[in-house]
């Protein structure tokens, strides 16, 4: 599907600029010209298709619908694939957590929500897809929203409740008075201009990490050794995986700036599944989400929370390195 | 009679853009209006939104979860 691309990256490098195929230089050049605007492409595309799911997700009713149905485990599943749908913005994610919460969704089923948000978004699988590829794009996404299932699920058996914040709790109790609302009318056509122009936005805001991580990435490509890693990290000794994790979680990095330079990892001997479980660390749980959930909930909620989801994705890297 | 409006959000990039749109509008066709941005999330649960950034005209909520184009905010506010 991209084979032209990789021919332009060719003639732009190595005839244009007339750096040899066989100097590193050239390698980590090419590199970067063909997964930079490899990625830029999946990037928009994606945002963009998950920009029209977006403006037409019923929220609201969706909402109503875990509420009202009895779904026998179910709902956890559900509301985690909910997580995975709605966009990458932390800002939304303390709203639609009261939102669902004062809605009387458990709080278990809430977290599956706000488990699977973070990690599984659009940004993140675009960058997998361009990567890494399909398959291991699937296995992600599948095994985030795994994740978000059985995290929620464990969390929802413990009583939690009293550990949210006054004012939530206070929220929970007197039923708000619900501020009216218009309705929207609008055709495909009206909201297809603002639906591009969102995903511009999205893509111009994540170009620089973009361009960093995988100027990084050629960097290493072009000059770290064949199983430099594999001599270090990758070997897989038992405790890879939780070292992996453990050093992920307080880090922020932007999804599109960590992904290149995971590749690279993997590319010189790393496991996937190390991988996958560093990356779901690094999107997933971070000290800002951490700063974030603290006008919500207690610091020991948050420290459950992030002790549980550590735990499990430490759990999925190992079963991953066993499966792939 | 003096419109008041009313920004959602927590102070993410969309809120921002919105907050930008709005202005503009109100200051480019001379409306009568108050501009009042929301950033604190308990004053923001109390309109009961799920998805920031929300535009509230006159105790109404018009737009949640997304920026809209200054044509939409000239309709809304006329």
């Amino acid at each position: 599907m991209f084979d032209w691309l990789q021919h332009f990256a060719d003639w732009l490098i190595y005839s244009v600029f007339e750096i040899g195929a066989e100097t590193h230089l050239g390698v980590a050049l090419n590199f970067f010209v063909y997964d930079t605007l490899k990625i830029l492409i999946l990037l928009f595309v994606i945002v963009f298709i998950m920009g029209i799911v977006n403006a037409y997700f019923p929220i609201e009713r969706l909402k109503d619908y875990l509420n009202r149905k009895k779904l026998y485990g179910l709902e956890y599943f559900f509301s985690s694939i909910f997580g995975a749908i709605t966009p990458f913005c932390s800002c939304s994610s303390v709203p639609l957590f009261i939102g669902f919460v004062q809605g009387g969704i458990p709080l278990g089923v809430t977290f599956s929500f706000l488990i699977t948000s973070p990690l599984v978004n659009e940004v993140a699988v675009a960058m997998f897809i361009g990567m890494f590829g399909v398959k291991a794009t699937l296995i992600y996404v599948v095994s985030g929203i795994l994740l978000g299932t059985i995290g929620g699920w464990l969390l929802g058996k413990f009583n939690l409740e009293p550990l949210l914040s006054d004012w939530v709790k206070q929220i929970l109790e007197n039923k708000m008075q619900q501020a009216k609302f218009q309705e929207e009318h609008r055709t495909f056509y009206q909201r297809l201009p603002e639906i591009t122009n969102g995903a511009w936005d999205i893509v111009k805001n994540v170009l620089l990490y973009v361009i960093i991580g995988i100027a990084i990435g050629a960097a290493m490509h072009g000059y770290v050794p064949e199983n430099f890693f594999s001599a270090y990290l990758g070997g897989g000794e038992w405790w890879t995986v939780p070292l992996a994790v453990i050093v992920a979680v307080p880090m922020y990095a932007n999804a599109a700036g960590i992904v290149p330079v995971i590749q690279v990892f993997v590319a010189k001997g790393v496991p996937l599944g190390t991988a996958i479980a560093f990356m779901m660390a690094t999107v997933g749980l971070s000290i800002p989400e951490a700063t974030l959930l603290k006008k919500v909930m207690s610091i020991k909620l948050i420290a459950i929370f992030f002790s549980v989801i550590t735990l499990c994705i430490i759990l999925s890297g190992y079963v991953f390195n066993i499966l792939l | 009679m003096s419109k008041v409006i009313k920004i959602l959000g927590t102070g993410c990039p969309k809120c921002k853009s919105m907050t930008n749109v709005v202005k503009d509008v109100v200051s480019e066709n001379n409306i009568d209006a108050t501009i009042d941005k929301v950033e604190d999330i308990m004053e923001i649960m109390k309109f009961n939104v799920m998805t920031t950034p929300a535009l509230v005209i006159d105790d109404v909520i018009t737009i949640k979860g997304r920026v809209p184009s200054k044509d939409e905010v000239l309709k809304l506010l006329n």
